[in-house]
């Protein structure tokens, strides 16, 4: 069961690593994103970087096992929102997020890439991504413009 | 996840009845699609108009489904809803793909 705290400016989720605890988060941000006038197209989009970000800690930071516990906060700030999100899984390699490059489509069909996407992704629509490993703990930090202004 | 066929003389349409593929589905459309262009026409359509997102597990599994069926079938795609337009576009898999923008356009048959 996932948990919701919401307040005026502001929307907390906690839920395990799974699939379907995921979707569902998902689901409960979406809709309190859609009682506060944001476009249908930009809610999607946004849609899309929160699924990014939370598959990736439940795929890696917690190798799929689906009972992480993972913490998202949204803050709808003006011109758009900023997310924090915390694991308590694996660190990210490096100690720093993927690069995300462009997938390389130049290839034959049999070799096209069916995955590497996600941080590219996330890449093109967060702005300020930030990662830090702070103890047993990994915070991922980000902005979304949304509005006017965004892309 | 229930995908749906319907013969058009020479075309199989293949229509997602899902409004999501992402990470949660993305091995049972993957399993769907394949289980039902199994026999009949070669040129497949894959209509994704009640798919209103996807990630990119879900992406992954489109491609995966034509390189699955890349030496027996042909697979385009129509009916792209905004958010899923947006990722083929960011991705540019919009350009390793034949995507018709509604089905009259994919099935001319289907027009008249």
């Amino acid at each position: 069961m996932i948990e919701v705290e919401t307040d005026d400016d502001a929307i907390r989720v906690r839920c395990l690593s799974d699939m379907f605890e995921v979707r569902a988060s998902l689901q409960t941000l979406m809709s309190d994103m859609a009682g506060r006038d944001f476009l249908p197209e930009e809610r999607g989009t946004v849609e899309l970087v929160l699924a990014e970000v939370l598959n990736n800690v439940a795929e890696h930071a917690y190798e799929e096992r689906g009972d992480g516990r993972i913490e998202l906060d949204l803050t709808y700030v003006p011109g758009g929102i900023a997310i924090a999100l915390q694991d308590f899984g694996k660190p990210m390699p490096g100690g720093q997020t993927p690069l995300g490059m462009p997938a390389n489509l130049d290839v034959e069909v049999a070799d096209l890439p069916e995955g590497g996407f996600g941080w590219f992704l996330i890449g093109e629509l967060a702005k300020d991504l930030s990662y830090e490993r702070r103890g047993e703990v990994n915070h991922l930090t980000f902005r979304m413009t949304l509005g006017e202004s965004a892309v | 996840m229930e995908v749906r066929k319907t013969d058009v003389g020479d075309t199989r349409v293949v229509k997602v009845n899902d409004s999501r593929i992402d990470a949660a589905v993305a091995i049972q459309f993957k399993d769907a699609v394949r289980a039902v262009t199994a026999d009949g026409p070669r040129r497949v359509v894959l209509d994704l108009s009640d798919v209103s997102f996807i990630d990119s597990s879900g992406l992954g599994a489109v491609v995966a489904v034509k390189k699955l069926l890349k030496d027996t079938h042909t697979l385009e795609l129509v009916g792209l809803t905004p958010v899923v337009a947006k990722v083929f576009k960011l991705t540019r898999m919009d350009t390793i793909f034949t995507i018709h923008r509604d089905m009259a356009a994919a099935v001319p048959a289907l027009a008249s």
